[in-house]
């Protein structure tokens, strides 16, 4: 009891403004030398902050007011550019002692705080077509190193297929994928063999899809980690659920629309030279450019390089004050562009922006209806065209971007790296700062309300051990909110909810055990009578409960963000109640009655 | 002891009421249907609340003349609240900042409150999720009386449930209110509440079955019920003091929430009443059911 007390305590501190810097580059963390920086830009424009720190890799600082908060932020947003991202927030007051033993306020959830939360599902399809691309050139070069002829190949409702010439070309395909099919967890390949026709057929077994979308999903968490990072939100959460989605929530944002350009830009990359006279017609295509959609260019089928090579990008200024992006490239992609550009100084290269876009048409169904139907396709354009002046290597900028807005974009998209697969928002929820704000009230009073009305029900209905059951209720209370701290649970409005019911519920353990006393007294003294009370309800109480929790473990399992917060406050409120209505009303009931001989009771 | 009520008395009565109400919640079910809220329906809803009451008229004809046929405009709690709902449109998740920037382009200029998007195949996952949590809760539910108790009172309290279930179900499709997640959560607070009366009942009619051995089962239910009567009344009146005031001053997001859990009192308290004494009665519940004592361990392993 003790120790839910303790954890409670946090929660009536105050929260406090304060504001959160890190650096843009999310491979470098917050330093001294940093946090010396921010100290003395402060200390030049006498802005007063109560507190500045390093937490792991960011620098937190504490203001006395909101004013000063938003000031600072300008000041320090206008220094230092982008090298840094700056989040406001509101840092919990929690005193020291009680920060080293665990203890912090209860999280709120979305729809009490205000914010985003999306919810993105991965086109594995995709991922997996890209891989079956790939696999097809592997073993075209195969076939031809080995000699083994084939007639046909294509890629078929993700199988790959091929065609060959002689049954003995066939054998030996046959027994290549079969050596290669082995990978460490088991077989990667399903084979169909169709020896009449020379065909075989080849997909992915289970096994290897499995791979392919754990490191789709996997890579698409990282690069969406970095984009949210971009965002500069003070506590967001980028988590995996079920096998292919992503969750992302972003407390406290009040823009959906600039979050989601950010997360949902299901782009990618393409680095590619400009073709020539020399190049032929079959490996050269013409793309359209972004800015300008009647503005064509032909450029060469061959990637250099795509956006997942590049490890950083930055904006900076040119000789004569244009706006430039600094590129720099892993060595893998370093090593392609050098060899590709070695020998086309004077050539132009291209950059090119890989969209994924949905676009709605009118059908006519079988049914003949009309609906709206929702096709995704892929659009490719040129974000820019630029001459190679020299030898590119790992790293190397690009002039000539149009505003410094527009350059910072691009190192932006640059930056937050390629995704592995497509992905789309298949829910969306946005709560505003207002709504949520809204709901706290109301939940609030709600509790309030519902408690002084239990209060004044019991008190009269029960008089002494009434007030013995009030003061179990609101130890109760405490002991929810303790233990929510205690493990980090988060609060929502169903949340508030199910305390609301709680409370309500919490007084049928004691109105089971006054019950029962009243009856005992028909009998037996009143000593015995509260003994035996307490003792034969017990059994009861538990059995009622437990079916309960069973309900309330079934809902936090099925139930997602608001409604598992429901589920967690009724398992913990129906725990506690127990522990409160038998163990704290029995000790209240002892104090008072205890050791004495009493003559009547009265209850 | 003495029976202050005759319950059972009103046995047939109450069965035939409760056979009824039950028909009337199945026939509305399977012709009506529920009207699924977002959560289950899938598409997209936007709160825009103004400074100045809007007419919801021309906010839909707006809305229809730009492409949203399909679209619902209602007050939400207050008349400044407003609330779209646009139907799903093959997974689209932007239709929802469309709606609110072509109001603000039209001059129905507010504050967004809240965007929710669901995508048809998240809305179905859901629908199916949530009807089988409901029969495992049941299932286990079952179990664990089955073991604690014995199978005759399993059946009892299942039916129990299942007829709150239902005719909660039955009135939200009556009278056409959103059946979304909160509700289904409340619906499952209610099988745990119901049961929870129903356990008492149980527990009580197991008991005075030990100890009254010269009592026909009747009897023996009706004193049952009357003792618990009293806890049942106590409790039921508790925990609708907080539903009415989570009803009352908890806003419109947790209107349905509130009224399916008051709905869930009510009848549970009810069913655990009649429900379970009836079908007791019509298995025939005799004393050999009972004759094993169960060793009755006080554990308390609960303790935080």
């Amino acid at each position: 009891m003790v120790l839910g007390f303790t954890y409670a305590l946090p929660n009536l501190y105050p929260t406090q403004p304060s504001i959160q810097v890190a650096y843009t580059d999310s491979g470098k963390s917050a330093d001294q030398i940093l946090l010396n920086e921010l100290e003395e830009i402060l200390d030049n424009d006498s802005i007063s902050y109560q507190e500045i720190f390093l937490r792991e890799n960011k620098i937190v600082i504490k203001f006395n007011s909101l004013d000063d908060q938003l000031d600072s932020k300008t000041i320090l947003q206008n220094k230092l550019l982008d090298k840094v991202i700056i989040a406001l927030n509101l840092e919990p007051s929690t005193p020291d002692w009680l920060k080293d033993i665990g203890g912090q306020p209860v999280k709120l959830g979305l729809d009490l705080s205000g914010g985003v939360h999306f919810l993105l599902e991965v086109d594995i399809d995709t991922a997996q077509q890209g891989r079956l691309e790939l696999l097809l050139d592997t073993y075209r070069k195969t076939f031809k190193e080995e000699r083994i002829e084939f007639i046909n190949s294509s890629i078929d409702d993700l199988k790959l297929f091929f065609e060959f010439k002689s049954k003995d070309s066939y054998n030996k395909a046959l027994a290549k994928y079969r050596t290669d099919s082995p990978g460490i967890s088991g077989l990667q390949y399903i084979i169909t063999e169709r020896p009449s026709a020379n065909i075989l057929l080849l997909e992915y077994s289970d096994i290897a899809l499995r791979e392919i979308r754990d490191y789709a999903v996997g890579q698409n968490l990282m690069t969406l980690r970095n984009r949210v990072n971009e965002l500069g939100v003070s506590e967001p959460i980028v988590q995996r659920q079920g096998a292919n989605r992503i969750v992302v929530q972003l407390p406290g944002v009040q823009d959906p629309t600039a979050a989601k350009k950010i997360i949902g830009k299901t782009a990618n990359l393409e680095f590619r030279l400009e073709a020539n006279s020399r190049t032929s017609p079959l490996r050269k295509e013409t793309f359209s450019f972004k800015e300008d959609e009647f503005m064509t260019a032909s450029l060469e089928k061959a990637v250099v390089v795509s956006g997942d090579r590049v490890t950083n990008a930055s904006t900076g200024f040119d000789e004569s004050g244009f706006a430039q992006v600094n590129i720099t490239l892993d060595m893998q992609g370093g090593r392609a562009m050098q060899k590709a550009t070695s020998g086309n100084i004077g050539r132009k290269l291209a950059v090119l922006f890989v969209e994924q876009k949905s676009k709605s048409e009118l059908v006519t169904n079988e049914q003949g209806e009309s609906i709206i139907e929702q096709t995704t396709y892929i659009e490719k354009n040129i974000i820019s065209l630029a001459t190679i002046q020299a030898v590119l290597g790992t790293s190397f900028r690009i002039t000539g971007v149009g505003s410094p807005q527009e350059a910072s974009e691009l190192a932006l998209l640059l930056r937050a790296g390629a995704l592995a697969a497509p992905m789309k928002f298949v829910e969306e929820r946005t709560v505003g700062p207002s709504l949520g704000k809204e709901n706290i009230e109301l939940g609030m009073k709600s509790i309030m309300m519902g408690l002084a009305l239990v209060i004044i029900f019991m008190t009269v209905y029960y008089r002494v051990f009434g007030l013995a059951a009030n003061i179990s209720l609101l130890i109760n209370l405490v002991l929810i909110t303790g233990i929510m701290s205690l493990l980090g649970a988060t609060l929502t409005l169903p949340g508030i909810a199910g305390i609301v019911l709680t409370v309500g519920m919490a007084v049928d353990a004691n109105v089971l055990i006054f019950a029962r006393i009243r009856e005992e007294l028909k009998e037996k003294d009143p000593q015995t009578a509260i003994r035996d009370g307490f003792s034969r309800a017990f059994i009861t109480i538990f059995d009622a409960n437990v079916t309960t929790l069973i309900a309330a473990l079934i809902l936090y399992v099925i139930g997602t963000g608001p409604v598992k917060g429901f589920a967690i406050t009724l398992s913990i409120g129906i725990v506690t109640s127990m522990f409160t209505a038998i163990m704290c009303t029995r000790a209240m009931v002892n104090i008072v009655y205890g050791n004495k001989n009493i003559k009547v009771l009265k209850i | 002891m003495n029976i202050r009520f005759q319950f059972m008395k009103y046995r047939k009565i109450a069965g035939i009421a409760s056979i009824i109400l039950f028909s009337i919640s199945v026939f509305s079910l399977s012709f009506r249907g529920l009207s699924l809220g977002l959560d289950f329906s899938g598409g997209t809803l936007v709160e825009v609340t103004y400074e100045t009451p809007v007419e919801l008229e021309s906010i839909r004809k707006t809305l229809t003349d730009n492409g949203f046929e399909d679209s619902q405009v209602v007050n939400f709690g207050t008349n400044l609240d407003v609330l779209i709902k646009v139907a799903d449109q093959n997974g689209n998740s932007s239709i929802g900042e469309a709606v609110y920037n072509l109001l603000n382009e039209k001059g129905y200029k507010g504050e967004l409150k809240r965007v929710e998007f669901v995508g048809p195949q998240v809305g179905s996952e859901l629908r199916d999720q949530g009807g089988l949590g409901m029969l495992v809760a049941l299932f286990m539910i079952l179990m664990y009386v089955a073991f604690r108790f014995q199978y005759k009172f399993a059946l009892g309290a299942v039916t129990a449930l299942g007829h709150d279930v239902v005719i909660i179900l039955g009135l939200f499709s009556i009278f056409a209110w959103d059946f979304d997640l909160t509700v289904l959560a409340a619906l499952l607070a209610v099988i745990g509440y119901s049961l929870n009366d129903t356990i008492v009942v149980s527990d009580r009619i197991r008991e005075n079955f030990r100890i009254q051995r010269d009592m026909e089962p009747m009897q023996m239910i009706d004193l049952s019920l009357n003792q618990t009567l009293g806890r049942t009344i106590v409790t039921s009146l508790t925990t609708l003091l907080v539903l009415f005031a989570l009803f009352i001053f908890g806003g419109e997001m947790i209107k349905g929430f509130s009224l399916a859990l008051i709905l869930g009192v009510m009848v549970g308290t009810y069913s655990s009443i009649y429900v379970v004494a009836n079908m007791l009665m019509s298995l025939t519940l005799i004393q050999e059911d009972l004759a094993i004592p169960e060793p009755e361990g006080a554990e308390f392993d609960e303790l935080p």
